[in-house]
């Protein structure tokens, strides 16, 4: 990430005077203490001017915290679900019981995998019919013993590939949407780095949708845009600006309720602490979200998408159709 | 390939009838008037038209006459909202609903020129303010809710006013207790309007959940071609999914999954025939049975 580079040499050369003052037993804290000035100060600049472009770098970025850290980070208790019991077990998608505190859920969520083995066994992400499946079966479980659903959204979009689309992926995704609207329990969505169309949305229906600061949230990608409406990879910005998909653009437009702040320089800086912010979210949203009343949970849930984001009296006739 | 749901006995008559008489009665001068426009701007060779699957040279009455059907080979061309609207409704029968709604450019989104200017142009140009065409309508007399995605309006694609008019359309179906009838033509979620329209899959999703908990009934033929977000949220999931012969149905599209594999893809894969093969539609409907094969549908819908 060229807005980086700056930020990246000045902090290896606070690393050499660490280094240096270390080996030689030198007093050198008072340039080091400038240096971690200078490296604040070139965070803020660079993150406080951040493009559209830039920002889905950094909801991509390797380092950046995924479904696995949040779990180990975040959660007290996790026994992991596995498998659509129909044609098999989707990496790209993980599912199971959590607790946070004294609150048990149904954690969903897009699985990345840090290292490049665990990349490729995710398929970076992308999950097939099979982990959309699995997800659903998981939820409507969850729903019949009472458990709220947490999700973490983090993918480049589902999976487009042969299996894939003679498994059903369509029908698959199209299924949890429609699925996510009967589901008698409380839904909270969390965007932790990429929402990537359809693929994001196929787990991604709450009562509460919320993103991390640098996540995006868009229809389709900035690369797959420009190639289509540019007809050009290099217009990529372009369409990463055109699209609107930062988290500050989507609480303008009214599509997502929150969005959790992240650590100065993005969470891949300083992943606990991203981490610990969004376990302390979960837990006052879970709360509020529990007191609505069962009999008014899908009433809400189904009006709110119902009527999301929309210009009030753009459309006379859906007010007096709503029931 | 012929419906599996859809026998012969039955209907088969009356619709054939309808059919013959419309393209010498009142209908015949809509279908003039639109034929000149077809000539003007579509199919600019005139009196003649080459077929896209076998390359037959076809006279365009013939086709015309054929519901837009090749004589040679059956394929079928894609068709915009009026044609639908004329090939499946009774004559007559059609009263549009919630037509004046129009796209905004809410995202000012530009892109060689402005998203505004080209949703104008193709409003002017397809006759349509927007991709889905929605009214009351009857089916070999049995009353509707017809909703029509137009491939010519900007690919069919669905962004805030494609989803509004669905989801309307759904309540209006619940409210008067008729059943849903849904043709499917699109490339997809519209780009310009952002996560706007992604949002959309959602909110045609919710609008058939409260569908179906009012008793509702719903079905959907997807055309060719139908992909991206539109197969992936309310196409899929009426309570009967139905498909046109040879159209290519799929989340990506083949292009895409193409680059993605680095692999040429099967023959016939994505089309009808391989989706009903591999379980995901109930049945292949040709334009030939499509008026008696909803009407059949409609009336096992109502119980014995
Ligand atoms: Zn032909």
């Amino acid at each position: 990430m060229a807005f980086e580079k700056p930020i990246q040499e000045l902090e290896e050369q606070l690393r050499e005077f660490e280094e240096l003052s270390d080996r030689n037993n030198l007093d050198a804290s008072a340039e080091i203490a400038a240096l971690r000035a200078r490296i604040e100060e070139s965070i803020d600049a660079a993150y406080a001017d951040l493009s559209p472009w830039d920002r889905v770098n950094v909801a991509r970025h390797p380092e950046r915290p995924v479904a696995s850290d949040y779990i180990a980070g975040a959660m007290d208790d996790f026994f992991e679900l596995h498998g659509d019991r129909t044609f098999g077990d989707d990496r790209a998608i993980v599912t199971g019981f959590a607790q946070v505190e004294d609150q048990r859920f149904l954690l969903v969520g897009h699985r990345k995998g840090r290292t490049m083995k665990e990349r490729l066994a995710c398929n970076f992400g992308c999950a097939h019919p099979e982990g959309y499946r699995k997800a659903l079966r998981k939820m409507q479980l969850a729903a019949r013993m009472g458990l709220p659903i947490v999700s973490l959204i983090n993918t480049p979009g589902a999976y487009p590939g042969i299996g894939a689309e003679e498994r059903g992926q369509a029908g698959a995704i199209a299924e949890n949407i429609l699925g996510m609207f009967s589901l008698e329990v409380p839904i909270l969505a969390i965007v932790i780095g990429e929402g990537g169309s359809g693929g994001a949305l196929g787990i991604g229906v709450g009562d509460r949708v919320l993103m991390m600061e640098y996540s995006y949230y868009s229809v389709i990608s900035p690369e797959g845009c420009a190639a289509i409406l540019w007809k050009d990879g290099e217009r990529t910005p372009d369409a990463a600006s055109a699209l609107r998909l930062t988290a500050p653009d989507l609480m303008q437009l009214g599509v997502v309720d929150g969005v959790i702040k992240e650590p100065s320089g993005g969470a891949h800086r300083d992943r606990q602490r991203a981490i610990d912010s969004m376990r302390r979210v979960l837990l006052e949203e879970l709360k509020l979200l529990k007191e609505i009343p069962k009999a008014e949970l899908l009433k809400r849930r189904r009006a709110k998408y119902r009527h999301l984001a929309a210009v009030p009296g753009r459309f006379p006739e859906s007010g007096a159709a709503t029931p | 390939m012929s419906a599996e749901i859809a026998g012969s006995a039955g209907l088969s008559e009356e619709p054939q009838k309808r059919q013959g008489q419309a393209a010498e009665g009142e209908l015949g001068e809509t279908r003039r008037r639109s034929r000149l426009r077809w000539k003007k701007k579509d199919m600019p060779g005139g009196l003649w038209v080459k077929c896209d699957a076998c390359s037959q040279t076809i006279y365009r009455k013939d086709l015309e006459d054929n519901n837009m059907v090749c004589p040679h080979c059956s394929f079928h061309f894609t068709v915009n909202g009026t044609q639908r609207v004329q090939m499946v409704a009774d004559e007559g029968s059609f009263e549009e609903r919630f037509g004046g709604f129009e796209a905004m450019d809410r995202l000012e989104f530009e892109n060689n020129g402005s998203y505004a200017e080209k949703v104008k142009k193709t409003a002017e140009k397809t006759g349509h303010a927007e991709a889905l065409v929605s009214g009351l309508a009857e089916v070999c007399g049995r009353p509707v809710v017809l909703c029509v995605l137009d491939f010519k309006f900007l690919g069919g694609s669905m962004g805030e006013v494609v989803g509004e008019k669905f989801a309307l359309s759904c309540e209006l179906a619940a409210s008067l207790k008729r059943p849903l009838v849904v043709f499917t033509s699109s490339g997809g979620a519209r780009m310009h309007e952002g996560v706007l329209s992604l949002m959309q899959m959602a909110k045609t999703c919710s609008a058939l959940a409260e569908l179906s908990d009012a008793g509702g009934f719903s079905i959907c033929v997807m055309a060719n071609p139908t992909t991206g977000g539109v197969t992936a949220s309310f196409a899929m999931v009426t309570d009967l999914v139905l498909a046109e012969p040879g159209a290519l149905i799929g989340f990506a599209g083949p292009r895409v999954i193409a680059t993605t594999i680095k692999q040429e893809l099967p023959p016939g894969f994505q089309r009808s025939e391989f989706l009903l093969e591999k379980g995901h539609v109930d049945a292949i409907v040709p334009r030939s049975e499509l008026r008696e094969t909803l009407a059949k549908l409609i009336d096992y819908s109502s119980g014995s």
